[in-house]
């Protein structure tokens, strides 16, 4: 028995230690691929040692320990095979709602754990039962909030509630929770003690969905990874309720790494994180989206192709269209064509272009295009001036000038890309509909500017083929 | 139960995991900022070995269902975790040839 107790205890030292270097290798572009599968063995293995528990359960669980095995293999089928078929099924455009998804799972789970451990009749010490309560909150406000930005990105739920006095209520919901959280934890040898936990959880997730309900599309990514920091704190939170350090390792490695990860992409957008939930951004848009328009000037794609098979540089800025369009392939094919002609092409990539950062640059990489050709906003940005086309591919705000100029636009402050100051720019849109941020972009109205209107893939298609059009004759 | 040693050793394990998340994240390229995300989502399943425990020993009917929400929630955060992250990076193997997405995007927000 004491020999099974170390092989589970150490499998969880072996497992936590094999999670951490696979995270450390998946945060260099070389090892990120081999990362993950080490991290996927550390998990597989610490999974099937956790069965060894069976033999050392408590007393009270002894009777129950044949159900109880059968349940646990049920439901990691159930829960595992929906979610590997889930995943492996969904579009490369919807990862970031599945990422939401799994994460809000994930919070679900602990929630689970601070339940158990919150109304089971085992005698808890009342530190630790606090530290349950914070798990549970957390987590619990993870799992609906996630849930409500799975919601948000797959159109399921498309505008932000507000209404006035929201923070007012959203902070009395919050500490009416801490209140019966505390309750909870007070009354846990009574008999009404149950009735504080569950009103308790049902408090926490209603947290969560008041947190995000008025926050808009655009900022989700920041929303799901900072929930996703909530999830690993409250995994390590009820690690320590459970006494496994395995799990207080992981869960607060992903805390505080979620956490970073979150600064960093608020500050892509320019804005702290408070700003982000607390702002009620896009409200003021309405006023400023008014006011003396141009007509935006049109061409065909085939002018614009040929414009720029006789350019000598192109930079090119996708944007979510383009992972909507699934034009990335085409595009890649569009690009080489220009090389053969001895074009210079290079794209340039806005920290928050698409809906998650990185995500045009998992899109390049899927068409097969090379990392020396992606550049970062810093480092391509003073080129546009020098460069005679810019090709900007169903993105808008990341391109909106009134970003540097328009104090009173809500994007006012976001860094963006200069593809305004190229000597020609081409914007390919199947619309005149504004950005996910709801801001109406002068740069389409610029002299320089012409629009490209179509989808990005039909449009593509008929560059490329005028582009061969020219080398044949 | 938990002695005062226990407590604060279990203050230093999180101090140094915050730590180590930290150093872990702090010098990466935006490009893998998203499969990273995925990657920290799938390492933090590893709850589902709590609810394991949680479920193994449950003693009442109310524990058990719990713990079997807890088990399924905690299995699809792991496996879809994975799934996921695998997906994202293996587009980053240069020997791949890339995958025809023949799945119609349904969403029709623009950028």
């Amino acid at each position: 028995m004491i020999l099974l107790a170390y092989i589970v205890a150490l499998s969880g030292l072996v497992a936590s230690g094999l999670l951490v270097y696979g995270l450390k290798r998946m945060s260099s572009p070389v090892t990120a691929v081999s990362g993950i599968v080490t991290a996927g063995w550390g998990m597989l293995f610490v999974v099937a040692a956790s069965f060894l528990q069976i033999f050392s359960v408590s007393d009270a669980a002894q009777p129950h320990i044949v159900v109880n095995v059968i349940l646990a293999v049920l439901a990691l089928l159930i829960g595992g095979g929906w979610a590997g078929w889930k995943g492996r099924s969904v579009a490369m455009t919807a990862m970031p709602q599945m990422v939401a998804l799994f994460n809000g799972m994930g919070g679900g789970a602990a929630a689970a754990v601070s339940v158990i451990a919150l109304t089971g009749p085992k005698d808890t010490g009342v530190g630790q039962l606090l530290v349950t309560v914070a798990g549970g909150l957390i987590g619990s406000m993870s799992l609906s909030g996630s849930l409500i930005a799975w919601a948000k990105l797959d159109g399921r739920m498309n505008k932000p509630i507000r209404f006035g006095g929201q923070r007012i209520v959203n902070a009395a919901v919050f500490m009416l929770t801490i209140l019966l959280g505390v309750m909870a934890v007070a009354q846990y040898h009574q008999p009404g003690g149950g009735l504080f936990a569950l009103l308790f959880f049902i408090g926490a997730l209603l947290c969560g969905i008041c947190m995000t309900v008025p926050i808009g599309g655009a900022d989700m990514p920041v929303v799901i990874s900072l929930y996703n920091a909530f999830t690993g704190l409250a995994v390590g939170l009820e690690g320590y309720v459970m006494a496994d350090p395995a799990l207080m390792i992981a869960g607060m490695v992903v805390g505080s790494a979620g956490t970073l990860l979150t600064v960093m992409m608020a500050k892509g957008m320019n804005r702290s994180i408070t700003n982000v939930l607390f702002s009620n951004f896009g409200e003021a848009t309405k006023a400023a989206a008014t006011g003396p328009q141009k007509e935006a000037k049109s061409v065909s794609p085939s002018d614009a192709a040929t414009t720029m098979r006789y350019a000598s540089t192109v930079i090119i800025v996708p944007g979510y269209g383009l992972a909507v369009a699934q034009a990335q392939g085409k595009l890649y094919e569009f690009v080489k064509l220009l090389q053969a002609a001895g074009v210079d092409v290079k794209f340039a990539i806005h920290p928050v272009a698409g809906r998650m950062p990185g995500h045009m640059n998992v899109l390049l990489a899927e068409a097969g295009v090379p990392y020396d050709m992606i550049y970062d906003m810093d480092d391509i940005n003073d080129s546009f001036a020098d460069t005679d086309v810019a090709l900007v591919i169903g993105a808008n705000d990341v391109v909106n000038p009134s970003a540097r100029t328009d104090k009173s636009s809500p994007i006012y402050g976001m860094p963006i890309l200069n593809a305004d100051k190229a000597r020609q720019v081409f914007v390919i849109k199947r619309g005149m509909g504004m950005g996910y941020s709801a801001v109406q972009n002068p740069l389409f109205f610029q002299d320089n500017c012409a629009m490209v209107f179509g989808d990005a893939q039909a449009v593509l298609s008929k560059m490329v083929e005028a582009v061969k059009g020219l080398s044949a004759s | 139960m938990i002695t005062a040693m226990t407590f604060v050793i279990a203050l230093y394990i999180f101090m140094l995991a915050a730590f180590t998340g930290y150093e872990v994240i702090s010098r990466v390229p935006s490009i893998l900022h998203t499969p990273l995300m995925s990657g920290s989502n799938f390492v933090h399943g590893i709850v589902v070995v709590g609810a394991l425990g949680a479920l193994f020993n449950a003693s009442s009917v109310l524990e058990q269902v719990v713990g079997f929400l807890g088990v399924m929630l905690g299995a699809g955060n792991v496996v879809g975790g994975y799934v996921v992250t695998d997906r994202m990076l293996a587009m980053f193997k240069p020997s791949t040839k890339p995958a025809a997405s023949a799945s119609a995007p349904t969403q029709g927000a623009k950028s």
